[in-house]
Parts: C-alpha cells; structure tokens; sequence
C-alpha cells in the first residue's frame, strides 16, 4: 500500500481529499488528511463578521462533515516534516510515512512582527480580523464603539484575500451609515502599496470608490511600529497615522512547521513550481493554496483552479508521465463595496484585473471592474458555493481552471 | 521610448525605468540619481550593487528583504532614499520597479 499524505484540511486540502478519492485506485492508494483543528472555518466569512452580517455559526462547521469516506482524517498538530526520510512527524509523536506529501498548511497572521501591534492594547482598540478570534472580538468592540478616528492597515505583501482589507473599510462606510453615526468616525485607508490595490487598473477604480465614500488614503506607508501609548502608527521614513480604533491586516506568514522543518522563504512559504505546484526541492512533494510562493492571490479561488490542476498532475506522478505545466495563476474575487454591492475581478499571472463579463462572455450576468448588485448576490452565494460545492470538488458551471479570454478587455500586466 | 542619459539614448518605460539592463553603467546611474535629488556615495553604490545582484538571481525586491539584506537597515535605507526608497533605488540601478505581489 502507497500512502498519500496531505497536511491541512482547510480549503485547498480537503478539496484535494475529495478531488484524488476517487482518482487513485483505492487498493494500491491510502490517502491520510492531517489537521490540528475539528473546526473548518470559513475564512472569507472573516470579513462579514464584525459587521453582524454572518453570526458565528454561519463560518464554521464540523470538519469531518467535509473529509470523504476512505481518506483517513487524523486531528493532530504537524511538528516536523522530513523530506529526507519521506516522514512527517505529529504533535503526539507519532510518525507518518509518505510516497506523495502535499503541503496544504496555509498561511497566518504574525503581529509580532511589527513593534507594539500585539502588544497590550490588542484587541483593546488593536483589533485583525483574518482569524476567528480576531473578528469576533473585533464585532464586539463596534457594537459599543461611540466613534472617532478608525485606521484600516495593511502591514506587508503579501497578504492572503488582499482585497479584504478595502472592503473591510467599504463596509464599515455603510455600516456606521446605518447606525446612524457615520459623521462621527473618520476612516482612513493605509496600505503600504502605491495605490489602493496591486495593479493600476483595479487600483484607480478603488480609489475612485474610497473618495466617493469619503474614505481617506495613505499610501507607501510602510510601517516600522506601533505606538500604542499615543494611538499612532509610525512608517520608516517618519510619517504617522493617529487613530482611535486599529484595524490590521497583519503579516501573513506560512504556517511555523514549515520554518521548523526548513522548508521555506523568508515569510516560510514554500518554493514551489508556478505552473505545476511541484515542490521546488522535492519531487515527490506538491504545495498548494495559501502555503505556496507562487506569484498569485492567495484565495479561495485560486486554492479551486490550482486543486483541478493539482490533481491532474498528481495522477501523472503516479503513472509516471510528464507534469502538465498549466497553473495559469488564475484568481478570481469578489470585492464588496458597501450598500449592497460588489465587483469582480479576474486576472492571472499575465494578466492585469479586466472590464468584461463573467462567467459567460459578452452575457455576464456579472460585471467585472464594476459595481453591481448581481456581484453583491454572487459574493453572498460564495458561501454556499464554498461550502456546498467548492469544498467538495464539484465542479462549478462555466468557470475554469484557466483564465478565459473572451468577452474581457485585456491588458498585460507590466 | 527612448531618453537622453549622461550623452547616451537610453530604452526607458513611461515610469524612467531602463528597459535594458545592458545600457546601465555607473555615469547612467549618476545621472538618473541627480535628477532624483540624490547624489551618490560609497553606501548608495553598494546598496546599488545590492539590488542588482538580486535581480540578476530573479529574488524578489522587498523592503523585508532589506532588513536580512546585510548592507544596510531600513531606516538607513530611506534617509540614503528618501520618499520612496525601492522605487528610487530600482531606478538608479537600471532594474525595473518592483511589482508587489498580488
Ligand atoms: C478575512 C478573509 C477574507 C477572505 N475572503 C476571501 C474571498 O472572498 N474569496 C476567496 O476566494 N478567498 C478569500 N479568503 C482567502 C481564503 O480563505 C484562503 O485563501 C483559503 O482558505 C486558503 O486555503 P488553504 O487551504 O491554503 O489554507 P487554510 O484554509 O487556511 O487551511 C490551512 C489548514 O492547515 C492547518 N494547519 C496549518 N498548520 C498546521 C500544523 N502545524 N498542524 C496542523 N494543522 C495545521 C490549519 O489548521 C488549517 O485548517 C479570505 C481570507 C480571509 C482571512
């Protein structure tokens, strides 16, 4: 018997346990899924949170609800991975061999890579909302907040979800709106990029969006500490930001057993072969999703597109062939932007976000680059999605791994 | 687009970033440091040469990366670069501005 080790079963893992089931010959193939965790969150439920949109239930559930019958699911922490001895060492001590490892271990947030941002004001008016805790606690706090100055920060790319945070400040737009006290808080929009996004063309819609909400924007900041006696965040070259109430998208860092196992860069992500989502230094290893270096989005819907890829590729490993190099860096997300609507945005490694249509080209019903309600809809019904297909491998309609064309004005990314 | 650098016609983009590395030299770099109001020492050129070398590996380019980068801390970084400091010195280097990631 072979065995097939996959570490993690948050999106991109489980999604690989459902895709190869029923992929590998059950008689020759075990299949064994490691997480530390009972509880799958629903990470883009993150975002949702804080604003009493979703409660607590609606973002996580049980699970081995969504591992499938024959894969063998194993609720322990990883310590150690050792490629040398193909072994992967677990928090009780026991030992696990592998043929084949996949590394689906994601990434999270490390406030303490910045001076004074997880020190003894977090979670007091220094609040993230990437973890379950985070959001919570942070819902907590606007539901009692009077107002004042409310700095939403990015720390450093990259940043899993990097439209969240923007979004984060849309929807806090609407929601002091509705509470009726929006004149009361002051927003402001801090990000370490030059412009609201990663690339000009979505970025000059952003910004157009944050000025129409009357959101502030400081951008090229890159923050060297937290001054969190005196309320102020304070960039290297001097600049400072007071604020009465700190949103943080922390730096992202892939998980530490990929740092104790030496497997990684500088923010332990792991090498990993843009095309094939081969390990760079050990063949029989495969990375994915969030864990990756690969030069993408780190999503939800990348972990979906990379998964088909994945798989194909994995099947070939076993038989022998040749990997198919076809990891288009295909990332496709839905950005909510307050009063009930959203936009889309489509693009890959060579492709900057586009206006068009999608899924289906020149019908929609969605609209790329623009705000709309029908993108609101689909934002809402990823949840579904996610959960109910996306999860589960089924294939979702019209959408493939690999960017379409048609229907989009496309432009290169410089 | 082409553009007049120390008596030289020089491949840049819209940006003033050099398209072809093989036009730089060091009275290019000069050149471009002054109309950024910066005039070159000892530790800019090593931090120049810092850059390059990286870019020539294809390693990414980021502030982080300054900071393990044995040459030079942040802080010297901007005061060396001020406003902006991995655009301006990408430019004077004759490398392309770094893309963060997306
Ligand atoms: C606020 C927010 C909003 C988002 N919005 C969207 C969105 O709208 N659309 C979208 O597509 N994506 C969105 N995302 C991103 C999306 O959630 C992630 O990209 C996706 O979950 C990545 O999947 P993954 O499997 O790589 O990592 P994860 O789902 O994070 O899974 C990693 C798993 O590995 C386990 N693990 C790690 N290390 C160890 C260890 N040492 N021992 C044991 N277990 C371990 C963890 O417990 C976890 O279950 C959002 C994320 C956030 C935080």
């Amino acid at each position: 018997m072979k065995n097939l080790l996959i570490l993690g079963a948050g999106t991109a893992g489980t999604m690989m346990a459902n895709h190869l089931v029923s992929k590998l010959p059950k008689s020759e193939w075990q299949i064994t899924i490691v997480d530390q965790h009972k509880t799958h969150y629903y990470q883009p439920g993150f975002l949702f949170l804080p604003f009493d949109i979703y409660t607590e239930d609606q973002v996580k559930k049980d699970g081995k609800k969504y591992i499938p019958k024959g894969v063998n699911y194993i609720q322990q922490g990883i310590e150690l991975i050792r490629p040398e001895n193909n072994a992967v060492d677990l928090a009780n001590g026991e030992e696990l061999q592998y043929d084949i490892l996949i590394i689906a271990t994601g990434s999270n947030i490390a406030p303490e890579e910045v001076e004074g941002m997880n020190g003894p004001k977090w979670q007091e008016n220094i609040f993230d909302f990437y973890t379950y805790d985070g959001a919570v606690a942070l819902r907590n706090k606007l539901r009692e907040w009077e107002g004042g100055r409310l700095v939403v920060h990015v720390t450093e790319m990259p940043i899993k979800c990097p439209v969240a945070p923007l979004e984060f400040a849309f929807l806090a737009d609407t929601y002091f709106k509705k509470k009726g006290m929006r004149d009361k808080v002051d927003i402001t929009y801090v990000t370490p990029l030059g412009g609201a996004f990663t690339t000009p063309r979505a970025s000059k819609a952003f910004d157009h969006l944050l000025e129409e909400k009357n959101i502030k924007e400081v951008t090229d900041f890159n923050i060297e500490r937290v001054d969190y006696e005196n309320n102020k965040i304070i960039d290297y070259a001097e600049v400072e930001v007071p604020y009465d109430l700190l949103v943080t998208v922390p730096t992202n860092m892939g998980n530490a057993v990929i740092e104790r196992s030496g497997m990684g860069d500088d923010l332990n992500f792991v090498p990993t072969h843009k095309a094939t989502l081969q390990s760079k230094e050990h063949e029989n290893i495969f990375a994915i999703g969030d864990a990756t270096n690969v030069p993408t989005s780190k999503a939800g819907s990348v972990a979906h597109f990379e998964a088909e890829i994945l798989t194909d590729n994995i099947v070939r490993y076993v038989k022998g062939e040749a990997l198919k190099e076809e990891f288009d860096g295909h990332a496709n997300c839905f950005v909510e932007t307050g009063n009930g609507k959203a936009l889309l945005i489509d693009f890959n490694y060579e492709h900057q976000p586009v206006e068009g249509t999608f899924p289906l080209p020149g019908i929609g019903p969605m609209k790329l680059l623009r705000e709309s309600r029908a993108n609101h809809w689909g934002k809402m019904a990823f949840k579904w999605v996610y959960w109910n297909m996306l999860l589960k491998a089924v294939p979702i309609p019209f959408v493939s791994a690999t960017m379409n064309e048609k229907g989009k004005k496309l432009e290169e990314v410089s | 687009m082409k553009k007049a650098i120390a008596n030289k016609e020089i491949d840049v983009n819209e940006e003033g970033y050099l398209l072809d590395f093989s036009q730089w030299n060091k009275e290019v770099g000069e050149s471009l440091a002054e109309e950024n109001g910066i005039s070159m020492t000892d530790k800019h050129w090593e931090v120049i040469a810092y850059l390059q070398e990286k870019h020539h590996k294809e390693e990414a380019l980021s502030i982080r990366g300054i900071k393990k980068s044995g040459v030079i801390n942040i802080k010297e970084f901007y005061a060396l670069f001020p406003g902006g400091p991995l655009k301006k010195s990408t430019l004077i280097a004759g490398i392309p501005k770094p893309k963060s990631c997306i």
